[in-house]
């Protein structure tokens, strides 16, 4: 597995009434080819400003530092036009809503087959074929009619299949996939995590998945950063992350869900909400809700360091370490 | 224990024009205890808002009845509501749209007040007990909702209702649009609420490992019926039928053992047209031929549970 993605120091700034403040501060990671990485965090942490940064969506005065290879090329110094070919095409996108992501008055033929015959060159029948087939890889009942229809007449979960369609018409190397299952219910949801396990695997397609929801990581992930406040709190493998989180925020994330054995207790949450844009704290950014904190976490800024096998934590303390 | 509230054979349709009334609730049965929680959980579009809006009387029921403290509930209209059914209130999903923006906070948390015949100055002093009560300073009184964020307008909209002194909370979703820290500080003041002031809730959620952790009592819906209801340690661990089997299974667990959750699969039927017999046979994964044409009701089993399926025991 190689490399696919290498994000170095991204840094997001966006344009507030207040001038520009930054949504996404130094972030690193890498995606490998055909692995599911996953980005955690609260509504703020900068997951989703993360992703529209590769995309070049970012809003109107925003700017970004810092680099992107994608495939030897980068993503962020690249012209709109390059970035036109590169979008849709070798980096695709699920966003959240398919309500909102597909078009409601076109008809699912012309959504399947717009890139394909945008990116690819390819006429009008050939495409065809490829969406029946693409809409049977996603698992639409009878595909050759579906592709008359419109949005509306499909459920939430198979309107997720269908965008997951529209991303996969061009073979993309990489998914986006931001909150895939959140607006769905859990026997949907069941179903959209092991399509995109499957595609994986069939494609050998890197996914990024974007979630707040440590279950939906636990399921899918082979890697998972865990963001606050725009910078990455800890990342590393699923297994070791969920089960012997190292950074405070991990823990009290794992410690404020339901727990299946925890009968009648009460849930735990962690103190304070998450910091607004602009008013991140100097130091470490989870200082003032962390129960560990020390004076230097007020003031020095953790830089992520590899702790253990691919496994990268920015607290110095380290409470959670097992000297501690 | 006579119940809070009690629900029998409940109906609920929407008229919809150029085609046969839609049938979101169809004979559900509910019965709530003072100082009982109860987790009502399902798929979207199983009708549980319909049934939750149609026990606080927010929309009106086609069949059968809804008891509240042994008065029956009639659909809110323009009148006023006679003085009995002031304890039964509800908490809406999204406290971005339930909170009027352009008012004081502590104006619209002692309207339940002034409602009650309470003097304004005495009202906005309780507004502020109250909002000090579900965990906000008490200078929140003077601000504004947008001053908050997603999980304190949550609490601000649970003090708006607690000014009615309510005995009965319906809560549909309350948590669904908060952040994970937030969901969980504001599912144990709900929690505690309950226990203190020896209120009923109806906490109607998608979340079911939230359910699992928070209600006494779990009804299960699917398709405008309720298919299985009963203590929800006895639901979780052994589910007797098969549609809340599904739905546990189909929960992802945070325990890094990467193991993808069960898929259900097929789409829940419209519910214009639900299939006959049991409803739940066409995704059922042990449905009989005679599935397809019994509807099991939901009958009572040895454990204090009910459930509606030919198999439950």
């Amino acid at each position: 597995m190689g490399t696919l993605l290498e994000v170095e120091d991204l840094t997001v700034w966006l344009a507030t009434r207040n001038g520009p403040r930054k949504a996404v501060d130094g972030l690193s990671f890498r995606v490998d080819s055909g692995e599911v990485f996953g980005i955690a965090g609260e509504s703020g942490s900068g997951k989703t400003m993360t992703a529209m940064a590769l995309l070049g969506l970012l809003p109107h005065a925003a700017r970004t530092g810092g680099r992107a290879v994608f495939e030897g090329r980068d993503l962020l110094a690249m012209k709109p036009r390059e970035l036109r070919d590169v979008r849709g095409r070798s980096i695709a996108m699920v966003s959240q809503d398919p309500s909102t992501s597909l078009h409601p008055m076109l008809s699912i033929e012309t959504q399947v087959t717009e890139h394909m015959r945008h990116h690819l060159g390819i006429g009008r029948s050939e495409a065809r074929g490829r969406a029946v087939e693409l809409l049977s890889t996603v698992r639409i009942p009878d595909p050759e009619r579906a592709l008359g229809a419109h949005p509306a007449q499909f459920s939430g979960g198979m309107r997720q299949r269908i965008a997951i369609a529209v991303a996969l018409a061009c073979e993309p190397r990489l998914l986006l996939a931001d909150e895939p299952t959140t607006a769905l219910d859990v026997t949907v949801q069941a179903g959209i995590l092991r399509l995109l396990d499957r595609l994986r695997r069939e494609r050998d397609l890197a996914v990024v998945v974007i979630t707040h929801d440590l279950g939906v990581m636990s399921a899918v992930a082979d890697r998972i950063c865990v963001m606050y406040g725009g910078r990455t709190a800890e990342v590393g493998p699923r297994e070791t992350v969920l089960t012997h989180p190292r950074h405070p925020y991990t823990r009290g994330l794992l410690d404020a869900l339901p727990h299946p054995e925890g009968g009648a207790a009460a849930l735990r949450p962690i103190p304070g909400s998450p910091p607004s844009l602009g008013a991140v704290p100097d130091g470490c950014p989870f200082h003032p809700r962390c129960a560990f904190a020390v004076d230097s976490c007020r003031v020095d800024r953790p830089e992520p360091v590899l702790i253990g096998s691919d496994h990268r934590l920015a607290c110095p303390p380290d409470p959670l370490g097992e000297s501690a | 224990m006579s119940a809070l509230l009690e629900a029998t054979g409940v109906a609920v349709e929407y008229h919809r024009t150029g085609a046969p009334p839609l049938r979101a609730v169809d004979h559900a049965d509910l019965t709530l205890a003072r100082g009982e929680i109860l987790g009502l959980v399902g798929e979207s579009g199983c009708g549980k808002s319909t049934l939750g809006r149609a026990v606080v009387g927010l929309q009106p029921t086609a069949a059968g009845e809804i008891r509240f403290d042994g008065r029956p509930v009639a659909p809110l209209g323009l009148r006023r509501r006679p003085p009995g059914m002031r304890g039964l209130q509800m908490v809406f999903q999204d406290p971005y749209a339930s909170l009027n923006p352009r008012r004081l906070v502590g104006d619209q948390v002692g309207d339940g007040y002034l409602l009650g015949g309470t003097s304004k100055t005495e009202a906005r002093r309780r507004a502020g007990e109250l909002l000090e009560r579900v965990g906000l300073p008490a200078d929140a009184v003077k601000r504004y909702p947008h001053e908050f964020s997603g999980g304190q307008r949550q609490r601000i909209a649970i003090a708006r209702t607690l000014a009615a002194e309510p005995s009965c909370i319906i809560a549909d979703e309350p948590i669904s649009a908060l952040d994970a820290s937030a969901q969980a500080s504001v599912a144990n003041l709900l929690v505690e609420l309950v226990r203190e002031l020896d209120m009923g809730l109806v906490f109607i959620s998608h979340d079911l490992s939230v359910v699992r952790q928070i209600a006494d009592r779990t009804a299960v819906m699917y398709l405008g019926r309720v298919v299985e209801v009963g203590p929800t340690r006895q639901v979780w661990s052994e589910p007797a039928h098969p549609y809340t089997k599904a739905l546990i299974s189909a929960v992802p667990r945070a325990d890094g053992a990467g193991v993808l959750p069960v898929e259900l699969p097929g789409d829940v039927p419209d519910p214009s047209r639900p299939p006959g017999g049991c409803r739940f046979h066409p995704r059922c994964p042990v449905a009989l031929p005679s599935c397809a044409h019994d509807d099991p009701p939901l009958t009572i089993l040895r454990d204090g549970r009910s459930a509606a399926c030919v198999l439950a025991k």
